[in-house]
This record gives structure tokens, sequence and C-alpha cells, in this order.
């Protein structure tokens, strides 16, 4: 069954999209030369200029736009459009530094809402569901990007916003919801809740819409199990709009980025320079299509994998693999690389909770990684021997995945603070920056 | 003639044992025996309790992991050399124990102990052919 929000967009030919890229990509260089003097030393610095660029075949020829340039030029130095022209400043939730801000025109509201629409849609949305939203709104683009995608869909749309775990799921009873919208990590927290109050028979969802952080097939597994959805992952970020750069179809096996809006390329953390198609490296946006905020060459730090492999959905548009680290909060421990969805995977196929912390201190100049688990009825037993080798178990098979020791914490059930929005999975107590 | 012992995760910190109680306290719940296995991180609550069922619901409604596990409660007359003779029993036979603890109940002259054994028919089998008294659950109430 074909779900298409835009169907002749995002089923368009690989020529038709590389010609809307080529065309749009000369006309926003040309648009934050003339505007945004920020872009226009950084292309003189690299000794570009706007008639340089004639389509995506140039685009390497651009600067690389980072999170320190968009704090350097905080508020608004960054901004291509009269103040006045300008509707809405969505932010990140980034926690250290400076916050990041973005602006919207209504050309540029409407765009994002149009890419959520078309997750929504995919997702099996249509006029006749009703969405309900539990990420945050406000500053934050989630709330307000799924919100605006279901309005475009003519869903019936609940804005819940987050936390209020009760009466999230009194409405989800009461309103019977069928498409939830939040944080995967909240997800899992009202699956359990539901699970755990026998709630299971009076919901009505089907699918859920599940971004903002990065979360494992195994945690995906979970969740749809316990509520008997179909659980598709949705990316973005607001840097480049917010939620809907790219999402997910029915095949689940990669996100659609939409190509009309925005060019991703994969480069090589390290050096900057372009990979193959195929090539796992940091995720680069190029927004083709906005007018307040359009951001050439913005370094992601998501470290993923694009595909342009036929997708059995119909959609033409190239497919991002699930982030699988970012390049800047991937610990580093004795010297190792160490994702936290790595060590989410060994938890869940251990049968322990997703809900985990990993805390990295060091210890006498030496690294130690500590994983806290909740102890689980299944994993408990009256005898020190018989608990401490199930410890054992998941020591060796963290040893196995990542490489190094971890010491595991057995702690009491629901000891981990559940969060409400994004989770608290690390805890860095080496302050190495 | 197995006994209901609940057993408990805690963890190492301060207070949790006093939150425990007052757990058992609130549900009017009468503690026969106590013991804990303590590691660094955690530790492993035993207790022998009037009710079991009812503890083990109760704990878990407040959030413990809970196991319920059937282990043998033998009276031991208060004199020298009768826990020995026990020991050697199971000693003999090759059972082995996991852990023992002992308590006393009204009863003058008589101790009790617990024994986790790895098998329990085994156990009793022989101990009530050497004449050693095991206690049922429905007798904890008397003692």
């Amino acid at each position: 069954m074909p779900n298409y929000y835009q169907p002749e967009i995002e089923c368009a030919s690989q020529e038709q999209i590389r010609a809307w890229q080529d065309e749009r990509l000369v006309k926003t260089v040309h648009h934050v030369y003339e505007h945004v003097p920020y872009y226009r030393n950084l292309m003189v610095q690299k000794g570009v200029t706007p008639e340089d660029i004639h389509g995506v075949d140039d685009l390497h020829k651009l600067p690389f736009l980072t999170k320190d340039d968009l704090r350097d030029a905080y508020p608004y130095g960054l901004l291509a459009v009269p103040k006045r022209d300008a509707v809405r400043i969505q932010s990140t939730s980034g926690t250290t530094g400076r916050r990041v801000v973005a602006f919207y025109t209504q050309h540029d509201l409407d765009l994002w809402e149009d890419c959520c629409a078309r997750a929504i849609v995919a997702a099996g949305g249509s006029n006749e569901d009703v969405v309900h939203v539990c990420y945050g709104y406000g500053l934050f683009t989630g709330g307000p990007g799924l919100n605006g995608g279901s309005h475009k869909v003519g869903s019936l749309t609940l804005p819940m916003s987050s936390g209020n775990t009760d009466r999230q799921i009194q409405f989800m009873v009461d309103l019977g919801s069928t498409i939830l919208c939040c944080t995967p990590s909240y997800a899992a927290y009202l699956a359990e809740t539901i699970c755990e109050r026998g709630l299971q028979n009076q919901i009505k969802l089907k699918a859920g819409i599940f971004g903002a952080e990065a979360w494992s097939e195994e945690m995906r597994q979970d969740i749809q199990n316990k509520l008997g959805i179909k659980a598709y992952d949705i990316y973005g970020l607001t840097e480049i709009s917010g939620p809907g750069v790219s999402f997910e179809c029915s095949e689940q096996t990669g996100m659609h980025i939409n190509e009309d809006h925005f060019i991703a390329e994969i480069i090589d953390p390290q050096t900057g320079e372009v990979l193959p198609e195929g090539e796992k490296g940091e995720l680069v946006f190029t927004s083709i299509t906005k007018e307040a905020f359009p951001l050439i060459r913005y370094r992601t730090r998501d470290i993923c994998v694009l595909s342009r492999k036929k997708c059995s959905c119909g959609r033409t548009h190239v497919k991002m693999s699930k982030p699988m680290g970012r390049s800047d909060d991937m610990l580093i421990v004795k010297g190792v690389n160490v994702f936290p969805s790595q060590i989410e995977t060994v938890l869940l196929n251990k049968g322990y909770p997703a809900n985990y912390q990993i805390v990295v201190s060091r210890v006498n100049n030496s690294d130690q990684l500590d994983v806290q688990v909740e102890m689980t009825p299944e994993m408990f037993s009256d005898t020190v021997t018989e608990v401490a080798s199930k410890e054992k178990e998941l020591v060796d098979a963290l040893k196995a995945m990542l490489g190094i020791y971890a010491n595991v914490k057995l702690v009491a059930p629901k000891s981990i603070a559940r969060s409400e929005g994004k989770a608290v999975r690390i805890i860095d107590n080496r302050k190495l920056y | 003639m197995t006994v209901k012992q609940i057993s408990v995760f805690l963890e190492n910190k301060a207070g949790r044992l006093a939150e425990f109680t007052k757990v058992l306290r609130q549900n009017e719940i009468d503690m026969r025996a106590l013991s804990i296995a303590e590691t660094p991180d955690f530790g492993i609550l035993r207790v022998i309790v009037d009710d079991p069922y009812k503890t083990a619901c109760v704990l878990k409604d407040a959030g413990y992991v809970v196991s319920i596990t059937p282990v043998l409660a033998a009276a031991v007359p208060d004199e020298t050399g009768s826990l020995y003779e026990i020991l050697n029993i199971l000693g003999k036979h090759n059972i082995n124990l996991e852990y023992t603890y002992a308590f006393i109940g009204r009863r003058k002259g008589t101790a009790y102990m617990i024994f986790r054994v790895g098998d329990n028919d085994k156990a009793i089998e022989v101990l009530s052919q050497n004449n050693i008294k095991l206690i049922c659950q429905h007798e904890l109430y008397d003692l």
C-alpha cells in the first residue's frame, strides 16, 4: 500500500532530484553570499565565489560549517533574511556552551512541516488518525515539527508535549491515539508503564515515530512488541530544520533523506574528504530550499552510511542508516572507541532493561568504564554465586563487544532516572575537555 | 517439608535495609529469621516470614526484585555438637550446602537452622532417616 504525502516528489526520478538540487544549490549559494557576511568571509578564505558553483558536483569546493560557527555567529550572524521576514526561532537542546538558534520564514516552516507530513504518511498516517505528540514543545523542534506535519496530513493532533506520564496514558486511552511521536527512550518508558498497568488492550496505537536520540534495533523490537505497533525512526536536527530531514518507510531499513530540500554528503571526519557511497563517515547536510537559515555543508557529527539501493516502498530519495554514533559523543575509553548503542545492544540481548547508565571515570590515571544496570526478576537469585555468574556473563559479553573491560554495577529496579525527554546515558567524570 | 524463603535484592547503600523493614512493618509482617549475603555493590537479603506470599506481593508492589526459594528448616536441640550432626549427614551424602543461618523461637532448648542445599528432596530423605526434625511452612507460625 503506497503511503506518500507528495508522491511526485518522493518518487521522482534520480535525474529529476539531481536537477532540483543543482538549481537550488546555486541559488542558495548566491543567496547566502549576498546576504550573510559570515558566509562570504568563509568563502573568501577558501577562495571560492558563487560563480564557481554550477551544481552538486561543485559542492566539495565550498567550506564546511560547524556548530562552532553557529555559536560564533550567535545570535543573528547567520540569519539570511531581514528580521521582518522571519517568523520563528527554534533552538537546540544542547546543555553545554552557547545555545544554537535557527530561524524560519513562513515558507521555511511550510517546507519543514511538509517533511514531517511525509514521515507521518509513511508511517501509515492519514486524516483518520489521532496523532499523539509528546515531544517537547517550545524551543525544541520535536513538538512543533510533528505538530505541523500532523496538521498538514489532516490528522487529529494531540499536542501533549513531554512529561506527566499518567496524563499521557489517560489521553492515549480516552482519545484513542493511533500514532505516537516522542523520543524512543520515552516510548520505551511509556511501553513499560502501559504493560505494567495491563492497558495493552485499551490503547489503539498502530505506529510510532521516534527520533531525537540514538536507539538500537533491539530497542525498536522491544517497543514494537510491548505496544503492538510499528516503530519508525525519524531524523533531523534543529540547525537543518528539525525532525523530518529524513524518515523511515515501511521497509525500516534506513531513513529517506528529503533530497529535494537537503543534499547529503558523507565525509571522513578527520580529513574532511568526501567518501564514496556506501562508506561509513560523518554526515554533512546542505539545505537548499530555506530562506532564513540555509546552512551549507553543515557537519552533523553523526556517523552513518548512505545507500541508493532501490527501496521497496517506491521512494527514490537516498537512505541513511541509523546514526551509528556521533563523532563528538563517542567515548574513548582506554583508547578504545565506545558507542553507547553497542552497550545497549548487549544489555537488551542479555535480557536487561533498556534503561542503563554509563559512567566513565579516571582512577589512578586509568580509565574506568562502569555500566549501571537495573536488576530484574529474571536475573535475580537467592545465591550470590548465581547473581555473580550472571553478572560475569554480562561483563564477558560487553568485553566481546567493546574490546575493553566494563565494570557492571547492578542497581535497584527503576533507580536509574527515567527521562521524559532525552535520556542521560553517559556520565563522563574525566573532564577531558 | 520445606519453608518458603523470601530473597530480596538490595543495593549496598545507607538506609536500604531500614526502607525494607519499613515495608514489612507497614504491612504487619512478622519476621522469623533474617540473613544477608553482601558484595561490594549489593546484598541479597533472605528472610523467613509468617506469610511469604503476602510478603512477596507487597515487596513487588514496593518495587523490589524478589524471589521465593524453598529451603529446609531444621529444629536443632540447643546442645553442643548438634549442628555438627546435621552437617555431617549432609556431607556424608554429598549434599552441597549453599548457605545456612540460624534463628530461635519461643520454645526453650530448641534452635532452628535454615539450610539452602543443592538437592532438597535428597536432603529431606537423609535427614528424616536420621531423625532430624524438619519444620513445615504451617508450623512456622507456632515457633
